[in-house]
């Protein structure tokens, strides 16, 4: 019995001490030296690996950051400045602070705005249809609705809305990688400054059509009437191939192109529903007869 | 022997139901609408103004630089402009506007029936002519005619290969153009012959079109050096690597154009349209165009100008067909589905099919089954069920690794697969993104 | 008008679909499910119905219930996987043990791996071989034929596949073994199935009726059946030949156990073989050669089931490095 005991044990011994010999060895020879502030770096990213940087993942964004000397062209879309701020701590260089964005959908051609006129039975992409013809609807400039973006969103940030078929960010989630906007063929996906309190204006089409074609096609398309411009403060809206931009650095949110847009294409977002007109000027009446109240 | 290519192919039903019809004229109403850019390469500069009176056959548009072809008017009348017009898949693209009034044609064109068997004008000459008629490949691919036939240096060809396979189920307009053009398209090879430099020519015609073949060979006599090879049907037969293979037996090497093997494939209608342009001075300005499909009440073959609306083809047949399900511009295996009924014909458009509504949609897709038979069709030799999951996952890299730019998109692959996964849908799809064809739009 | 449909090239689609060739499979399996309906009577129709329809049952509910899928059973896949498997099982099987059976060929052999087309192993092996593991002694005990009958009592015996191997390990030789007295039969019975086995293997010609029609169907190539043939021909006639005492001839190898079965209609299940002719070939003759290494020198006197599922889990290899030749491929 003894000797069974002691066999095993010399045996184990003996097998664990050549094992521990060998794995030293090996480690010793393979040995890569590597900056440790890589793994510091990238252990201050989110490790999403979405390759919203533009590079492949967060591993490679940080071995970029570490070679780079001039840091503030590159950018986590997903950590946005917080997570800079930590690199730039981490590695001592200087990031500038950015908006953060979000990804808007620039098409309001639902079901119901947009008649379908053709129906489409290849694949389910929204590329492979794109490659085949204008689309299934009158606006060859609209959504497909297939769906394309969705897999690509690493954050499950974009769905398909089943009745308007129509894509739906939810800004809660996304992050603006951009993995969206390079995965839609027409291009209606576009990053926008998410804005204070998340109060956004955009035209929500990208029809270039002129005005009687775009207007058959979608109840909400830009026919290119041009009457944002021309009661646009700001200066903020410009005009080409019939279709109208918000800049949005120059937009101060106003709304007055959300009301008097003809097509009810422009669109405004988390802004507190607006009080009827007529109630506005009553409350204006009221106060003033208050403060005359006030004064006698 | 009737010869034939070894590796994949199928051969779906033929339908040729409109071979009897014979070839009718079509003359355009209205207005007509000719796109600028009607061949790959760089498109026509217009050299037209509003306004202008033109003839039929009348230069409108300048080819812009080598790969790029001349475009003609298609009929007598006044110009209207450029505009953007919708294409067959409701593309936008710019397009020259006539009215048609009469049908006036220019002087220079030989109108009459007579056949010119002169065959005394020089290689160069008959280059020229060519070119100067804006001539493209009528298969389908409508590559610029005098491109492909300008032989690169260091390269000789030693053979012609006419394309009169028309593999494609229902198509039956280069078969009338053999049974009733037979003359006229092979003093149109004896041209090419010269054009190229060689003695030998090739005419591949599947067995189906035996009477076809009976004329071509019968006339063949008078002429030397052209040989009817009878091919077996089958698809895709009419595919250029394919062609040569069946009758030379010779590969086309891989990411080798196929003068590499000696061979230059002419299609049927344009071997027809070269004798045009050069024994007649005609321009490329109308084409035959079949019309057909299992529920029209009358199947035919019309000569069609360039630029005629698609409804006016739809009344010539009487009406937009009941029970119509998909209408395809081309072949049923390789043609593209029309989504804009009012659309122009164009110079490559041999075809107008026309599929019932119960045949028209693709069968329940399911999971792949890995039976492989898609890589048993596959006429290239590649793996579709591995391409396809690559290029739904957006592989390139693997893509590329796995030979994706062999695929001719013949679709032999979705034509056999059980599971009907959309197979050629996602490769030409991986194809054109590893290969970095995608262009953003401005 | 109604809207047009449009969709990408090509518009017309061939004669088959996932459906219609399981249909055929099942056509095929006919003859030989009538002919062991013959021979084990009513104890046979018991299994393959209650292997069916649990297969079938057990595809559904899972979709239904575990992966809250649109249950495919429609496609016919898991009709198939229950003949088969019952086609694997000895007549006279406990009724149970072939509902076990059927979990395991679908449950774990099919539906974990994602259903049919992913799983890697053909399902109705992996229950047959479940089975055989786990209950050796009701899954060797073969019921004799007899003529059609009514009766759940059958006599049991060994199969010839399994006589010549006690007979070997008793140290007989081959001519000795076939003068005994349990050695009943000749190449005919084997040829109609008038031997004991599993249910469905035992007739040589009722499968070999359904393999041609497989072929004329063009449901299945040429290529893994044969080579399978071909490679036990080859290897069990070398052993034939260098010591006729010891080994058995190709044409009892060919005609007795699992061969047949296994080489048309379980080795060419489209989901577990290579999908290169060339990768086929490999794959055939591999599992040729293993089932007469295993038959000959391994414990089990039968081998097929073993070399299809070891072959199985080398396809993924088969496929990665055996590509088809490329059009105009440079050298």
């Amino acid at each position: 019995m003894d000797s069974i005991i002691l066999t095993t044990v010399i045996m184990l011994g003996v097998l664990a001490a050549t094992l521990a010999v060998v794995l030293f060895v090996v480690a010793q020879k393979f040995k890569v030296i590597e900056d440790a502030r890589i793994g510091e770096t990238e252990n201050t990213l989110p490790g999403a690996n979405c390759g919203g940087c533009g590079y492949t993942g967060c591993r490679a964004f940080a071995e970029a950051l570490v070679k780079a000397d001039d840091i503030s062209n590159m950018f986590c879309p997903v950590g946005g400045n917080a997570t800079m701020s930590k690199v730039a701590e981490v590695l001592g260089k200087t990031v500038e602070v950015k908006e953060s964005l979000v990804a808007v959908v620039r098409c309001s051609g639902s079901c119901e705005n947009r008649p379908r006129v053709n129906e489409f039975d290849g694949a389910v992409s929204c590329s492979v249809m794109a490659a085949t013809y204008s689309g299934d609807t009158d606006c060859s400039f609209g959504c497909f609705g297939k769906g394309d973006c969705v897999p690509v969103c690493n954050f499950d940030a974009i769905s398909i809305n089943k009745e308007t078929l129509l894509p739906e960010v939810d800004e809660n989630k996304c992050t603006a990688c951009g993995a969206c906007v390079k995965a839609c063929p027409k291009f209606i996906i576009e990053l926008r400054k998410k804005g204070i309190k998340s109060r956004r204006i955009y035209v929500s089409c990208m029809n270039k059509d002129k005005g009687a074609i775009a207007r058959k096609a979608c109840k909400t398309a830009c026919i290119g009437c041009a009457i944002c411009r021309k009661n646009c403060e700001f200066d903020a809206i410009t005009i080409e191939n019939f279709l109208a931009y918000i800049d949005a650095d120059k937009c101060r949110l106003c709304r007055k192109c959300v009301d008097v847009c003809p097509q009810k294409s422009i669109i405004e977002l988390n802004f507190p529903p607006r009080k009827p007109r007529i109630e506005t000027q009553e409350i204006k009446a009221a106060g003033t007869v208050n403060t005359e109240v006030i004064t006698n | 022997m009737i010869k034939t290519f070894k590796r994949g192919g199928v051969h779906p039903h033929e339908n040729k139901i409109s071979q009897n019809a014979a070839l009718e004229q079509l003359l355009p109403e209205g207005i007509v609408r000719i796109f600028i850019s009607q061949h790959i390469g760089a498109p026509a500069e217009c050299i037209v103004a509003k306004g202008d009176k033109v003839k039929v056959g009348q230069l409108i548009a300048k080819a812009n630089g080598f790969v790029s072809v001349n475009v003609h008017s298609s009929v007598s009348g006044t110009v209207l402009g450029m505009e953007d017009v919708a294409d067959y898949q409701g593309i936008k693209k710019p397009a020259i506007c006539i009215q048609v009034e009469g049908d006036e044609w220019d002087e220079n064109i030989d109108r009459s029936s007579e056949i010119n068997r002169d065959l005394s004008k020089s290689a160069e000459e008959i280059l020229a002519k060519i070119t100067e008629a804006g001539l493209v490949g009528l298969g389908g691919a409508t590559f610029p005619t005098h491109v492909k036939l300008a032989v690169p240096k260091g390269k000789t060809a030693k053979a012609i290969i006419i394309n009169g396979a028309e593999c494609e189920p229902y198509l039956t307009s280069d078969h009338r153009v053999m049974l009733e053009k037979g003359e006229e398209l092979l003093i149109g090879v004896q041209l090419l012959k010269k054009t190229v430099n060689v003695d030998k020519a090739y005419i591949g015609i599947e067995t189906n079109k035996q009477d076809a073949i009976d004329n071509l060979t019968k006339l063949s006599a008078n002429y030397s050096g052209i040989e009817i090879v009878p091919l077996v049907p089958k698809y895709p037969q009419g595919g250029e690597k394919q062609l040569i293979k069946s009758i030379t037996g010779l590969e086309v090497p891989d990411r080798a154009l196929p003068i590499e093997t000696g061979c230059i494939v002419s299609n049927i209608c344009t071997t027809f349209a070269v004798y045009e342009a050069v024994q007649k001075n005609k321009p490329l300005f109308e084409n035959s165009v079949t019309i057909t499909g299992k529920n029209l009440k009358v199947q035919k073959n019309f000569i069609v100008r360039v630029g005629t609306p698609l409804s006016q083809l739809i009344n010539a047949i009487g009406g937009f067909p009941e029970n119509t399900g998909k209408v395809i511009s081309g072949g049923p295996m390789m043609g593209r589905a029309i989504s804009n009924l009012d659309a122009p014909t164009l110079k490559g458009s041999g075809a107008v099919l026309f599929i019932t509504k119960d045949e028209a949609k693709r069968g329940v897709k399911s999971n792949c089954i890995r039976c492989s038979k898609c890589v048993a069709a596959c006429p290239m030799g590649l793996q579709p069920f591995l391409l396809y999951k690559l290029a739904e996952l957006n592989m390139l890299e693997d893509l590329k690794e796995h030979a994706v730019h062999a695929c001719i998109e013949c679709g032999c692959c979705l034509y056999t697969c059980p599971a009907n996964l959309p197979l050629v849908d996602y490769i030409r799809l991986g194809k054109t993104r590893a290969m970095k064809l995608i262009v953003k739009p401005k | 008008m109604d809207k047009l449909i449009i969709s990408p090239s090509p518009h017309v689609h061939g004669e088959f679909n996932t459906k219609r060739l399981m249909r055929d499979v099942i056509i095929a399996l006919l003859p030989a499910m009538l002919v062991s309906f013959w021979f084990f009577g009513i104890n046979a129709i018991v299994v393959v119905g209650v292997s069916v329809i649990s297969c079938v049952v057990f595809e559904y509910l899972i979709q239904k219930y575990l992966l809250k899928t649109t249950p495919t059973i429609s496609d016919l896949s898991a009709v198939v996987t229950g003949l088969i498997l019952s086609f694997n099982l000895p007549p006279n099987l406990p009724v149970w043990l072939v509902v076990v059976g059927c979990f395991i060929a679908i449950g774990v052999g099919k539906m974990t791996f994602g259903g049919l087309g992913n799983n890697p192993f053909n399902p109705a092996l992996v229950g047959r071989v479940f089975l055989l593991i786990a209950r050796p002694v009701e899954m060797t005990t073969w019921a004799l034929p007899s003529t059609f009958s009514l009766s759940f009592d059958a006599t049991t015996g060994a199969t010839p596949l399994a006589i010549i191997k006690e007979g070997l390990k008793n140290g007989q030789t081959i001519e000795q073994i076939k003068e005994s007295a349990d050695y009943t039969f000749n190449y005919l019975d084997t040829l109609f199935g008038h031997i004991g086995g599993s249910l469905g293997e035992v007739s040589a010609l009722a499968l070999l009726i359904g393999f041609v029609y497989l072929l004329v169907r063009k449901v299945i190539t040429w290529h893994i059946p044969v080579t399978i043939f071909l490679s036990v021909i080859i290897f069990s006639g070398t052993l034939f030949l260098i010591n006729p005492d010891r080994f058995i001839d190709p044409v009892f190898h060919l005609l007795t156990g699992g061969m047949i079965l296994g080489a048309v209609y379980m080795a060419t299940d489209y989901v577990t073989s290579p999908m290169t002719p060339k990768g086929m070939i490999i794959y055939g003759a591999g599992i040729g050669l293993l089932t007469i290494i295993i038959r000959t020198f391994g414990s089990y006197p039968e081998g097929m089931s073993f070399a299809i599922l070891f072959f199985n889990a080398l396809v993924p290899l088969i496929n990665k490095y055996i590509k088809p030749k490329l059009f105009g491929e440079i050298k």
